[in-house]
C-alpha cells in the first residue's frame, strides 16, 4: 500500500511538472494550430520572473512579506510571459497563420534571441523593458471610449508609449542601483530557493513527500482547473472554443478573431510563464531551463489528442506514471518473483536514460496505431 | 511569404556572425626582441561557456604574469607571449576546425584549451596528424595516452580513487553502502566503473548507479532508487555535471537525503565556482575532492587566488580547473627555455621531467604526458567554500587506469620509444 502510494505520487509529481509545462502549448499548439518553438522560452521567462521578485522581495521594505513571493510571482509571471506573448502574436505570428513551417522557423529564432537576450541584458533592464511593454500595451485599452473612437487616437498611443518608455527606462535604473545582482549581464545560471514554509518534508498516511512537488501539484492543478471554466463557462472560452472549430463562419457571425488570436495566445504564454515558476522551484534557472522540456511537451500534447485538454491531462500523468514505474525498477518490487529473462529485461530500464527511451518508444508505437491521440479532436472541421 | 524569408536571411546572417568570432590579444610595452603568438581555444559562447570562460581568463593572466617577469627567453632572445583566442562555441566538430585554424593559418607553436572529453577527442586527429601539440587542463577519466597531448589535470587514481578510500574508510558513513549518480556520458560512467571495482576490492558493496541524460532535471525516479537502495543512509558518488547539480541537491535535500539523515555525497565535478552557484546551504556537510582548493593555506595558493581577484574582480574565485590551466602555461614556458627552441618536438622532450611550483605544491610532468599532484578530500562549508580534511602526498598518475578492466596491467611512456602510447607492464 506505501509502495502503491509511494509510485503513485511519484508519477503524479513527474506528470504534474509535463503538464502544467505542456498547458500552454495544449492552448496554443492544440487549440490556435500554432507550433510555438518558443513555448520554452516563455517558461524561462516566467523562471526568471520569478527570480526577479525573489531579489525584490529580499529588499527591506518587502522582506517582511519574503514568505509570499513565490504566490505573488506566479501572478507575474503570467503576466509578463503572457505580455510577450501577445506581442510575438501582433508582431510575428499573426502575419504567418496558415503556415506552419514558417511559424515554425520565426518561433525558433524568437527563442534563439530570447535566450540571448537574458545572457546579455542585464536583468534589472529586461525587468524596466516588460514593465514598459505591460504599460505601452495596455494603457491605451483602459482610455474613455471617446478617445478611443477620435481621430487622434493614435497621438494617444504614441504618447503612452512614450510614457512607457520612460517609466520602464527609470524602474529599471531603479532596480538596478537597489539590487546589485540584477545589475549586470551574465550568463550563470540563478537559483530559485523556496522559502522556508516550502521546503522540507509533509507526512500524509506514513510517508514523507516534499512540500515542492505537492506545491507543483496545487499550482498545475489551480491551471488546469480555472483554464478549463475559463474555455467552458466564460463568454471569451466560448468564442475561442467557436473560433477553434470554424474560423469563417465566427468571423461572419460578429466575433472578433483577431482579438480571439491574442488572447488565446497571451493565456497560453502565460501559462508557459507559471510552468517557469514551478520548474524553478526544481532545477536551477538559465537560458536553456526552458528548452529542456519543449520536446516532451509537444510529445504529451500530440500523445493526448490535438485541441483536448482531457487527453493532455491523461497523458501527462501516463508519462509520469510509466516513467515512475520503468525508471526506478518498480514493476520489480511489486512481483517480486517474475522470471528471469522478464526481469533481466526490467532491470536493463531501469535507469533514467533507458526508461527515457522505452517511453519514447512506446509512445510511437501507441501513435501507430491511434495518429491522433488518446481523444481526438471529433466533429467537422473547416480547415479539412 | 516575405517576411519569412526576411528571417531567413537574419537567421542565416547571425549564424555567420557567430562563427566569425574570434580575437587577437595582448598589447606592447617593454623591451622585447620578438613575440610569440600562442593558441587558447575554449567555449566563449554556448552552455561551456560560463565553465570555460574562467579557464580563458587564468591563461591571459599567467600569459601576463610571464610578459611582466621578462617574457619567454629562448636561445638568448627573450619573446614577449600573444595569444589568439578562438571560441569553440561548446560545439565539438567547431574544436577541431578551429584548431586546424591555428596550427595552419596562424602558424601557433602551441595551443591550450578544451574543456569537455568530447572536445578533446575531437580534437585528438587533428594535433596527431599534425603532429602538433595540445595542453589540456580538466580532471577526466584517463584511458587516453597521446604523444600530441600534455594533461594537466586529475586523472581518477589522482581524484576519484583517494575519494572513494576516505569515504569507505574514514568518512561518517564509513563502511556503508555506496550508490553511483552521474550524468549520462563518458566520464561519469568511466569513473563509476572503476569506483565499482575499487568498492569490491575494499569489501564494500555498491547498491545502485543511475544516469541522468544531459540535460534532464527530473530527479524524482533516482530519488526513490536511493531511498529504497540505502533506506538508512550511506554514500553518494555524484558526477553530474552542471546545471543538474542544482536540481539533485534542491530535490535530495527535500526527500530527506542529507547529512543529518547519514548520507553523505562525494562529488567530483563540484568546485568553488559551482557551490556558489547551487548555493552552499544546499551543500553544506557533503564532500568534494580536487587537486586544488580554493582553501589551501599555503603563500603560492593565497598569491594565485590574489593576483585574479586583482586582475578579474574582488568576487571571482579560483578552482581547480583554473589551477591546472595556470600550471601549464608555465610548464610550457619552462620547457621552451629548456628546450632552446619553440619546436615542437623538442619541446615534448623537454616537457617531461619539468617541476613547477604549483598553487597546489609541487608538481612534475611524467612520461605518460600527465602530471603528478597532491589530492585533497574537503568538506563543504557554509561560507561556500571547502574545509579540507585530507592531503594525500604526490600521487603519480595513471593514464591507463589500473582498476579498470580494460585496462589494467597496462601503462604510457613517451620518452622511450620502444613503450609509447600503451604497453604492458
Amino acid at each position: 500500500m506505501e509502495l502503491l502510494l509511494d509510485s503513485l505520487f511519484n508519477g503524479v509529481a513527474i506528470g504534474s511538472v509535463l503538464l502544467v509545462a505542456a498547458l500552454g502549448l495544449a492552448i496554443v499548439f492544440g487549440l490556435m494550430g500554432v507550433i510555438n518553438l518558443a513555448h520554452g522560452e516563455l517558461m524561462m521567462l516566467g523562471a526568471y520572473t520569478t527570480y526577479v521578485t525573489q531579489l525584490i522581495f529580499k529588499l527591506p521594505i518587502l522582506k517582511p512579506f519574503y514568505n509570499s513571493y513565490i504566490i505573488v510571482s506566479i501572478f507575474l509571471a503570467f503576466i509578463v510571459s503572457g505580455v510577450v506573448g501577445i506581442l510575438l502574436e501582433k508582431t510575428i505570428i499573426r502575419k504567418l497563420y496558415g503556415s506552419p513551417l514558417e511559424t515554425l522557423l520565426a518561433t525558433w529564432g524568437v527563442s534563439l534571441i530570447l535566450q540571448q537576450f537574458v545572457r546579455s541584458v542585464p536583468l534589472a533592464y529586461g525587468t524596466g523593458l516588460v514593465i514598459s511593454l505591460i504599460i505601452g500595451l495596455f494603457l491605451p485599452t483602459t482610455f474613455p471610449s471617446k478617445i478611443k473612437e477620435s481621430i487622434n487616437f493614435k497621438y494617444f498611443k504614441f504618447s503612452s508609449w512614450i510614457f512607457a518608455a520612460l517609466t520602464g527606462v527609470l524602474t529599471g535604473s531603479v532596480i538596478s542601483s537597489t539590487v546589485s545582482k540584477l545589475s549586470r549581464a551574465s550568463a550563470r545560471n540563478v537559483d530559485v530557493t523556496a522559502p522556508s514554509w516550502m521546503r522540507g518534508q509533509v507526512e500524509i498516511i506514513g510517508t514523507a513527500f516534499p512540500k515542492t512537488r505537492l506545491m507543483i501539484i496545487v499550482i498545475t492543478l489551480i491551471s488546469v482547473i480555472a483554464i478549463t471554466l475559463f474555455l467552458n463557462q466564460s463568454a471569451w472560452g466560448m468564442r475561442i472554443r467557436a473560433v477553434t472549430q470554424n474560423r469563417q463562419m465566427s468571423d461572419c457571425l460578429g466575433i472578433s478573431t483577431e482579438k480571439v488570436d491574442i488572447i488565446t495566445f497571451g493565456i497560453g504564454s502565460g501559462l508557459a510563464g507559471v510552468a517557469g515558476v514551478a520548474v524553478s522551484l526544481l532545477g536551477s534557472v538559465g537560458p536553456n531551463v526552458g528548452g529542456n522540456y519543449i520536446v516532451g511537451c509537444f510529445m504529451v500534447v500530440v500523445l493526448g489528442g490535438v485541441g483536448n485538454l482531457l487527453g493532455t491531462v491523461l497523458a501527462s500523468f501516463g508519462i509520469g506514471i510509466m516513467t515512475d514505474l520503468i525508471g526506478a525498477g518498480r514493476l520489480l518490487s511489486i512481483w517480486p518473483d517474475m522470471p528471469i529473462p522478464l526481469s533481466n529485461t526490467i532491470n536493463f530500464f531501469a535507469t533514467t536514460s533507458m526508461a527515457r527511451v522505452m517511453i519514447f518508444a512506446l509512445i510511437v508505437i501507441f501513435l501507430q496505431f491511434k495518429p491522433t491521440g488518446l481523444f481526438p479532436q471529433k466533429g467537422r472541421m473547416v480547415e479539412n | 511569404m516575405r517576411i519569412s524569408r526576411r528571417i531567413l536571411a537574419g537567421l542565416a546572417t547571425a549564424s555567420l556572425a557567430v562563427t566569425a568570432t574570434s580575437c587577437g590579444g595582448g598589447g606592447t610595452s617593454g623591451s622585447f626582441d620578438d613575440t610569440v603568438t600562442v593558441g587558447i581555444l575554449h567555449s566563449l559562447s554556448g552552455t561551456m561557456a560560463i565553465s570555460e570562460s574562467t579557464l580563458v581568463d587564468t591563461e591571459k593572466m599567467a600569459i601576463e604574469e610571464i610578459n611582466a617577469a621578462g617574457g619567454v627567453t629562448v636561445g638568448g632572445k627573450s619573446y614577449k607571449i600573444e595569444y589568439i583566442v578562438e571560441d569553440g562555441a561548446s560545439d565539438w566538430p567547431t574544436f577541431a576546425e578551429k584548431s586546424k585554424k591555428l596550427i595552419d593559418q596562424d602558424g601557433v607553436p602551441v595551443v591550450f584549451g578544451g574543456w569537455t572529453s568530447a572536445s578533446r577527442k575531437a580534437m585528438l586527429p587533428v594535433y596527431e596528424s599534425k603532429d602538433a601539440f595540445l595542453y589540456y587542463p580538466i580532471q577526466y577519466e584517463a584511458q587516453e595516452c597521446s604523444n600530441n597531448i600534455f594533461y594537466t589535470g586529475a586523472t581518477p587514481n589522482q581524484q576519484s580513487e583517494p575519494a572513494t578510500d576516505f569515504m569507505y574508510k574514514r568518512s561518517p558513513a564509513a563502511g556503508g553502502d555506496f550508490f553511483l549518480v552521474g550524468s549520462d556520458y563518458v566520464f561519469p560512467r568511466t569513473s563509476n566503473t572503476i569506483t565499482k571495482a575499487q568498492v569490491k576490492q575494499l569489501g564494500g558493496k555498491v547498491v545502485g548507479e543511475d544516469y541522468l541524460p544531459l540535460g534532464n532535471t527530473e530527479v524524482a525516479p533516482i530519488i526513490s532508487k536511493i531511498k529504497k537502495a540505502l533506506p538508512e543512509g550511506g554514500i553518494i558518488i555524484n558526477t553530474l555535471n552542471g546545471d543538474q547539480n542544482v536540481a539533485f541537491f534542491k530535490q535530495i535535500q527535500d526527500a530527506g537525503i542529507t547529512p543529518s539523515s547519514g548520507y553523505y555525497v562525494m562529488n567530483y565535478s563540484i568546485a568553488e565556482e559551482e557551490i556558489s552557484t547551487i548555493g552552499p546551504e544546499f551543500l553544506e556537510g557533503h564532500y568534494g575532492a580536487w587537486n586544488y582548493m580554493m582553501s589551501i593555506d599555503t603563500p603560492a595558493s593565497k598569491k594565485f587566488a590574489a593576483s585574479f581577484k586583482k586582475r578579474w574582480g574582488a568576487d571571482r574565485v579560483v578552482a581547480d580547473p583554473q589551477e591546472s590551466a595556470y600550471n601549464m602555461v608555465y610548464l610550457w614556458k619552462q620547457a621552451v627555455e629548456d628546450a632552446g627552441t619553440f619546436d615542437d618536438n623538442a619541446v615534448r622532450e623537454a616537457l617531461v621531467g619539468q617541476t613547477f611550483d604549483a598553487p597546489q605544491g609541487p608538481v612534475e610532468v611524467m612520461p605518460n604526458h600527465h602530471l603528478s599532484q597532491t589530492v585533497r578530500i574537503g568538506e563543504i562549508n557554509a561560507e561556500g567554500g571547502f574545509t579540507i580534511l585530507e592531503e594525500t602526498g604526490v600521487v603519480l598518475p595513471q593514464a591507463w587506469n589500473q582498476k579498470h578492466p580494460s585496462s589494467k596491467g597496462f601503462a604510457c611512456d613517451w620518452t622511450d620509444p620502444s613503450k609509447g602510447e600503451k604497453y604492458k607492464l
